[in-house]
């Protein structure tokens, strides 16, 4: 290290020049210019797409007002805390309950749930769209049950969705649940077994304290990527559903209107900022324990 | 006796599980194989006519193609300047470095989602809207700050000491990357680009808002809007759908490869 500190002192920074020069370019800038136009009336067409003018706060007094601003943000905190719940509870019981089975077996179930994250999302969304569209396996399967068909994607569209992004998403959960309990010690529950403790007193006692971090950690990387979540939705149910993502493309991109879009944008941010506090607030609050 | 129990329930559970992960993917495959494929799954006749008429019209090769081509460069610059940048984040005591892997992290979890206004904005000032290069460039800075954070990782477990003897050799400090440190660390560097490469591929997004003409679209636009078409034909659908899939399918088992492999390089530290 020392030969290094005195060489060249300004020649290390060289090396990064490529990267953050598009980083700043095609990120930075953009972040910075997202919170810019919030403020701006910004539009594609119309006398505003020549000359955008500073407006300050309207189009977030008009987000406010704007009843549809509201069912989005209802859909898409539906839509998260489903997608979010789901994914990590189903994640976990299958890395739980896979320990110490057949190894043939575990690679079976393995490769099933992992074949349905490895597919694109457009691919993954089709499949789903086949699985609940009025004629599809779904129903299919329900009326050669004996049950009535149902109209899935119409009259439960958001369920669709989280359903389908449940089952696009967990094998990310069980991987990574797999690979913390894998490191959690037989011992410790062993001796928990010895005094007595039954399985579910073993579980929510013993192993998931021990991964704690792990859980909040997963369960932040996975709201914030499902935050983002655009074509899934976009492709199974076009308009329908309006996740925030979906309402600012509509917004911004249908109606021209990118400065009410950004805006909209910021509200996504807004989302994602308050739901890492609460998981950074919860880590720390048992962390000090 | 309670454990033995407890084991078959555990076993019937992901029995199930697995089942129903596995219904909505069995359309797409049985589908690709039948000529008269409707949204539901059902026994196929078995042809691979479906393949063959999505594997010869030129529109979809050329879908194929320009995903590959936005895949493949955005991959091969990720790599390249992760890679410059990893090195002096790894290699150099510098003033702001963890304020600056903490930004890495930062924009890592931003939604992408939520900048593609601006950048669509950006992109018709600068004559790069509709342009395939301009979709490399954007993938690949939108890439580049969890690429810097795992190639930095790999790279810290590469030994400052085999590249100290490359100097002593007479090598620089470029030379001493690609002879010394990039061979060591080449699982590391496959993984970030199949990543990449797979994020890539599957990106719906960024082609969607910044590609307008038709003869350019990737894979996973030219997917959709086959999708969209009323009248669909179900059976070629399901075949450019698996066609489309399979790179990314190929490609993970792949990783899984390397992964397993380890990284079995701590011995050459030592003699």
């Amino acid at each position: 290290m020392e030969v290094y500190k005195k060489k060249n002192f300004m020649g290390k920074y060289i090396y990064l020049v490529p990267a953050v020069f598009l980083m700043l370019l095609f990120f930075v800038w953009p972040i910075i210019l997202t919170i810019y136009y919030s403020f701006t009336n910004l539009a594609l067409t119309g006398s505003a797409a020549s000359s955008q003018e500073f407006v300050g706060i309207a189009n977030y007094k008009r987000m406010l007002s704007d009843s549809a601003v509201k069912t989005s943000v209802v859909t898409t905190v539906i839509f998260l805390i489903g997608s979010v719940a789901g994914q990590t509870i189903l994640g976990f019981v299958i890395a739980y309950l896979m320990r110490e089975k057949n190894r043939i077996f575990r690679r079976i179930v393995g490769a099933v749930v992992l074949a349905a994250w490895v597919m694109p999302e457009t691919v993954a969304a089709i499949c789903a769209y086949t699985f609940f569209t009025d004629k599809g396996t779904l129903n299919l399967l329900l009326t050669s049950g004996g049950f009535g068909m149902v109209s899935w994607l119409f009259r439960y569209p958001l369920l669709s969705v989280v359903l389908a992004n449940i089952w696009h998403g967990t094998a990310f959960s069980m991987m990574v649940y797999q690979s913390a309990l894998d490191n959690v010690s037989g011992e410790v529950a062993e001796s928990a077994m010895i005094d007595g403790a039954n399985r579910l007193q073993n579980l929510f006692y013993i192993t998931i304290p021990i991964i704690k971090d792990t859980i909040m950690t997963n369960t932040m990387l996975i709201t914030l990527s499902t935050l983002g979540t655009f074509g899934m939705v976009y492709t199974m149910t076009s308009t329908t559903v309006q996740t925030l993502p979906v309402f600012m493309y509509i917004r911004a991109f249908k109606n021209y209107e990118l400065g009410y879009g950004t805006a909209i944008s910021m509200l996504i941010l807004l989302i994602g900022v308050i739901f890492s506090i609460f998981y950074v607030k919860i880590q720390s609050k048992d962390g000090g324990k | 006796m309670n454990k033995k129990r407890d084991k078959i329930i555990a076993y019937i559970v992901l029995a199930i599980l697995a089942v129903v992960f596995v219904i909505p993917l069995t359309w797409v495959v049985l589908a690709s194989f039948d000529t008269n494929a409707t949204l539901a799954v059902s026994a196929p006749s078995l042809t691979l006519d479906n393949y063959a008429q999505v594997l010869t019209n030129a529109a979809n090769l050329r879908s194929f193609g320009n995903g590959l081509l936005m895949a493949l460069g955005t991959s091969i610059f990720v790599v390249i300047f992760a890679m410059l940048a990893a090195y002096p984040l790894s290699r150099f005591e510098m003033r702001h470095k963890k304020l600056f892997m903490l930004s890495m992290l930062f924009m890592t979890s931003l939604p992408i989602t939520t900048v593609m206004v601006p950048v669509f904005k950006i992109f018709v000032s600068v004559d790069l809207y509709d342009n395939r290069l301009g979709i490399i460039l954007f993938m690949t800075a939108s890439s580049m700050p969890y690429a810097i954070w795992m190639m930095k990782n790999f790279m810290d477990a590469v030994p400052l000491s085999l590249e100290e003897a490359a100097w002593i050799d007479g090598s620089g400090k470029l030379n001493g990357i690609i002879r010394v440190v990039m061979p060591l660390m080449l699982p590391g560097i496959f993984t970030i680009a199949i990543y990449t490469f797979s994020g890539a591929w599957g990106n719906f997004f960024v082609p969607f808002i910044l590609l307008s003409t038709g003869e350019k679209y990737p894979a996973s636009i030219m997917l959709y809007q086959f999708f969209g078409q009323h009248t669909v034909a179900y059976g070629t659908l399901a075949a450019y759908s698996i066609a489309y899939a399979m790179p990314s399918v190929i490609l993970y088992v792949i990783t899984q490869k390397w992964m397993s492999k380890g990284f079995g390089m701590s011995g050459a530290d030592k003699g």
